[in-house]
Order: C-alpha cells, then sequence, then structure tokens
C-alpha cells in the first residue's frame, strides 16, 4: 500500500516538477493532490473493496438454500469454517456456467466467499469441500484485506489514467515549446509511468499474490485431510477451458483459477512468472498430489 | 554493564511474549474443545427433526430409527469426557448405520426428504470430525510448545500443562462407513 501512495506521488510530484523547471508555479499543489488522492483512495478501496468486488461480479448473497446443491455448499462452508476455526463467511453465489471461486473480506469475521454456479454442478462434495478450503485458507491468512484492496485499486488507476490522458492531450501544444532535454526526458518518464500505471499496479499485485496460492492449497489440505480431492477440482477446472465471463480483469487475482482464458498459467517461464496471477495449474495440482500420496503413506505403515 | 542491561531487557521481552503466545494457546485450545460441545449439541437438536422426516417412508425399518433415538437419549445425559465420548461414539455408530441402511432402499432416495437427509447427516458428522480435528490440532500444537526448549522455562509460569487429545476408542468408530454420497 505505502508503494501505491508512494507511485502516485511520484506522478503528482513530477509533474510539478516539470511545470517548476518550464517556469511555471513554486508550490508542488499536484504533487500534494496526488499523494491525497492516492491516500483517500486506499482508505475508500478498503472500506468498499469487498462490495465492490462482488457487485462487480454479479453475486447474489445465498441466505436461504433451497435446492440441494445451495444447501450442500451451505453446510460445506459451515464444515470448513469449523475445520479453519474461523467465523462462518457470508456464502455468495455468481450466476455463471464456467467453474470458479473467490473469498474477499476485510478480515476473518467480515469474510466473504463467492462461488459461480458452474463450480456446484462440477464438483462433489469432496472437492466443493476442497474448494472451499482454498478459499478459506485466503481468509485465515488475511489475504483478502490485501487482495481486494489491490483489485479495488487496479480499477481506480485504470479510470484516473484515463480521465488524466483526456486532459493532457488538451494542453500538449503549449508545453513543448522551449523545453529542454532534460524536461523533455523527465517528461517522457513521467508520461511513460502513466502508461504503465496499472501494469505497475498489477505486477504489485502479482509479486504478492503467486506465493499465496501454494499456500492456501496447502490449508486447505490441512483442513481438509484430502489433498488429492482439491487437486481433482483443479484438474476439473482447469479442463474447462472458457474464461469466466462474470470475473472481470480487476478482480482475477482472486479468484482460485484465473479466469481470463489462462494466458499464462499453463507455462512456466521467466515472462509467465512475472505476469501470471496464479502460478501453473500442474504444479500446484502435482504438489498436492504429493501431500496425498505422503499422507497414503504414512496411512499404510501405521500399525492399523 | 549496559551490555547485561540490553541483555536483561531482551530476556524480559522474550519472557513475555513466550508467556503470552502460551496463554493464547491455551485459550485456542479450550475454545476448540467448546466447539466440539456446540456441534455434538446441534446433532442431539437436529436428530428428532430427521427421525420425524424419515418415520413415515421408513416404518419397515423402525428398529434402526430406535436405536438412533435411543443412542441420543444416552447421550444427552453423558457426563464427563470418557462417558461423553464414548455416547457421542455410540450415537455416530447408528447414525450411519441409519445412512447405510437409507442407501440400501434406493426407491427411498426417490423421496426428496431422504435426500436432504443424507446431506444433513454427512454434514452433522463432518462437522464433529472437523472441529475435533481443529481440537486435535491446537491441543497439540500447545503441547508441543510447552515442552519445547526454551518456552519449556516460562510453562510453569504460564500455567501450561498437558491438554488431552479427543481420542477415538471404538474399534468399530475408527473404520469409516464407506457411503456414497455424489448425487452426480
Amino acid at each position: 500500500m505505502i508503494g501505491f501512495v508512494l507511485f502516485f506521488a511520484w506522478l503528482g510530484f513530477g509533474a510539478d516538477y516539470i511545470w517548476w523547471l518550464e517556469g511555471g508555479h513554486p508550490f508542488p499543489w499536484l504533487g500534494i493532490a496526488m499523494a491525497t488522492s492516492a491516500a483517500l483512495g486506499v482508505w475508500y478501496a478498503y472500506k468498499t473493496g469487498p462490495e465492490k468486488v462482488l457487485w462487480s461480479t454479479g453475486a447474489t448473497e445465498l441466505t436461504d438454500p433451497r435446492t440441494d446443491a445451495e444447501r450442500q455448499l451451505a453446510n460445506v462452508v459451515d464444515e470448513m469454517a469449523i475445520a479453519a476455526g474461523v467465523p462462518r463467511p457470508r456464502v455468495w453465489i455468481i450466476p455463471d456456467d464456467d467453474p470458479n471461486a473467490f473469498a474477499t473480506g476485510h478480515d476473518m469475521s467480515d469474510s466473504h466467499i463467492a462461488v459461480t454456479r458452474g463450480l456446484l454442478a462440477l464438483c462433489n462434495r469432496d472437492e466443493l469441500q476442497g474448494v472451499i478450503g482454498h478459499e478459506l485458507g485466503h481468509v485465515k491468512n488475511l489475504d483478502i484485506r490485501l487482495m481486494t484492496m489491490l483489485a479495488a485499486l487496479v480499477g481506480a488507476v485504470l479510470l484516473v489514467r484515463d480521465g488524466m490522458g483526456r486532459t493532457m492531450s488538451g494542453s500538449k501544444s503549449r508545453k513543448s515549446k522551449n523545453a529542454g532535454p532534460l524536461i523533455a526526458a523527465l517528461l517522457a518518464l513521467w508520461v511513460l509511468s502513466w502508461i504503465f500505471a496499472p501494469l505497475v499496479i498489477q505486477l504489485l499485485a502479482l509479486a504478492v499474490q503467486r506465493g499465496r496460492e501454494y499456500l492456501a492449497d496447502a490449508m486447505s489440505a490441512q483442513f481438509t485431510r484430502n489433498p488429492l480431492a482439491l487437486a481433482s477440482a483443479l484438474a476439473k477446472i482447469e479442463a474447462a477451458d472458457a474464461p469466466t465471463a462474470a470475473i472481470k480483469r480487476g478482480a482475477a487475482h482472486l479468484c482460485i483459477a484465473d479466469p481470463l482464458g489462462r494466458r499464462f498459467t499453463n507455462r512456466e517461464g521467466w515472462l509467465a512468472d512475472r505476469f501470471a496471477t496464479h502460478p501453473p495449474m500442474s504444479m500446484r495440482i502435482s504438489r498436492l498430489k504429493g501431500m496425498g500420496y505422503a499422507e497414503l503413506k504414512k496411512a499404510a505403515q501405521a500399525p492399523a | 554493564m549496559w551490555v547485561l542491561l540490553v541483555l536483561v531487557v531482551l530476556v524480559g521481552l522474550w519472557v513475555v511474549s513466550a508467556y503470552n503466545g502460551l496463554v493464547s494457546l491455551k485459550n485456542q485450545a479450550a475454545n476448540a474443545f467448546k466447539q466440539i460441545d456446540v456441534q455434538l449439541k446441534r446433532r442431539h437438536d437436529l436428530i428428532p427433526n430427521l427421525v420425524n422426516a424419515v418415520k413415515g417412508a421408513m416404518d419397515f425399518e423402525k428398529s434402526t430409527l430406535e436405536a438412533v433415538v435411543n443412542a441420543r437419549n444416552v447421550a444427552m445425559k453423558a457426563e464427563g469426557v470418557k462417558q461423553v465420548s464414548q455416547a457421542e461414539n455410540a450415537l455416530s455408530g447408528a447414525l450411519s448405520r441409519l445412512l447405510v441402511t437409507v442407501e440400501r432402499y434406493p426407491q427411498l432416495k426417490a423421496t426428496g426428504n431422504i435426500g436432504q437427509l443424507q446431506e444433513e447427516l454427512a454434514s452433522t458428522e463432518n462437522r464433529i470430525a472437523f472441529a475435533r480435528q481443529l481440537y486435535n490440532d491446537t491441543a497439540t500444537q500447545y503441547n508441543t510448545k510447552q515442552q519445547q526448549f526454551p518456552t519449556t522455562l516460562v510453562a510453569g509460569l504460564a500455567h501450561a500443562e498437558r491438554t488431552d487429545l479427543w481420542e477415538i476408542e471404538d474399534q468399530a468408530e475408527r473404520a469409516v462407513p464407506q457411503v456414497d454420497l455424489s448425487s452426480r
């Protein structure tokens, strides 16, 4: 979060500096304004993040389960909350046929878990348990707070950037009159930062994210004592290849599997490592299977 | 002189954090133990409803239902950890026999009630199992912590004592009944 505010301060103060070099006003209004708005943005994202994310996916809360599948989901969430030792999260259902799930919220006592209808249709009870366990792993690690804020911030930056782009193109002609090479270079760098702003935020998000997925998988295995069920759920989710239409780019890193058509998630390598929101599915599955076989081996050796 | 003072402060800080860590684990374990109680109570409350829901459809299996009701009544009266765990294990056994019986009559599954009953029973048993698991995990963590060096030095100060794990004594209970609940 500090990185985010600093980045915005750079954007603002950079503008002031360029302006000042050109003989403009001496006081860094823009910098202060940008830094303040960034701080406000962080606070706002923290306050409204979970609502925004849920709203953007069109999820409805499951308060009164009617069908068997809904009842099973409510039960499974209850069970896993007991296993994880956290208060029961609120449950939401996303009307989408592609299997996916995510968790959001501020802390353990205010958390939400959303799953798509596709997931309910695809998974059996054990697999659903594994998926919910994974999401509760995120809840228990407090990943949800950070990830939800990042989701809200990525959206905010995109919005601000688009607005700024429009104002800048209007005032361009006046600026480039007597720009020295230093100013030109600074200006170029500053403009570039604006262009790449969403990317920088995204990279920030990704850096925190990928290791957490392995951790949440491991915690799911700890809660259910059944890593093979989660492995088979992940394999099923992976096989259903259609992108989750209801989940937009901003919330992608919240999900159990990358909802955006899996461009990078299937491959390994430097580029994929930097840009994927999730570690390669094959790696996650093989780690879970490793846990599962280790457990089977232990059970076989233990005196019955 | 200064080095000594710094050392004393550091040791003091460590004692405080180790003490607090132990107390926090102790309370977590106590809370997890209460959770088992909560779930057992929930099962007791649920059974009359469940039995009523299937009574009509299961006239021919009266004894199985009666066994469940009796086991529940015994379990509700039980006191003390040993008695409670024995009575609850008996109730689990009766419930799993009920589930197996239901499985034997596929035509029963056609009625909506039975499918719901299976889901509720499976969920209830899972809740109890997960509550136990959480308690055992937390208690193990607590026990390990107070025995490990150097935390063991402050264990007496924090009144830390070994807590017992919730064990399953009954051999039959250990063998999990294989019930196919996948409706898909």
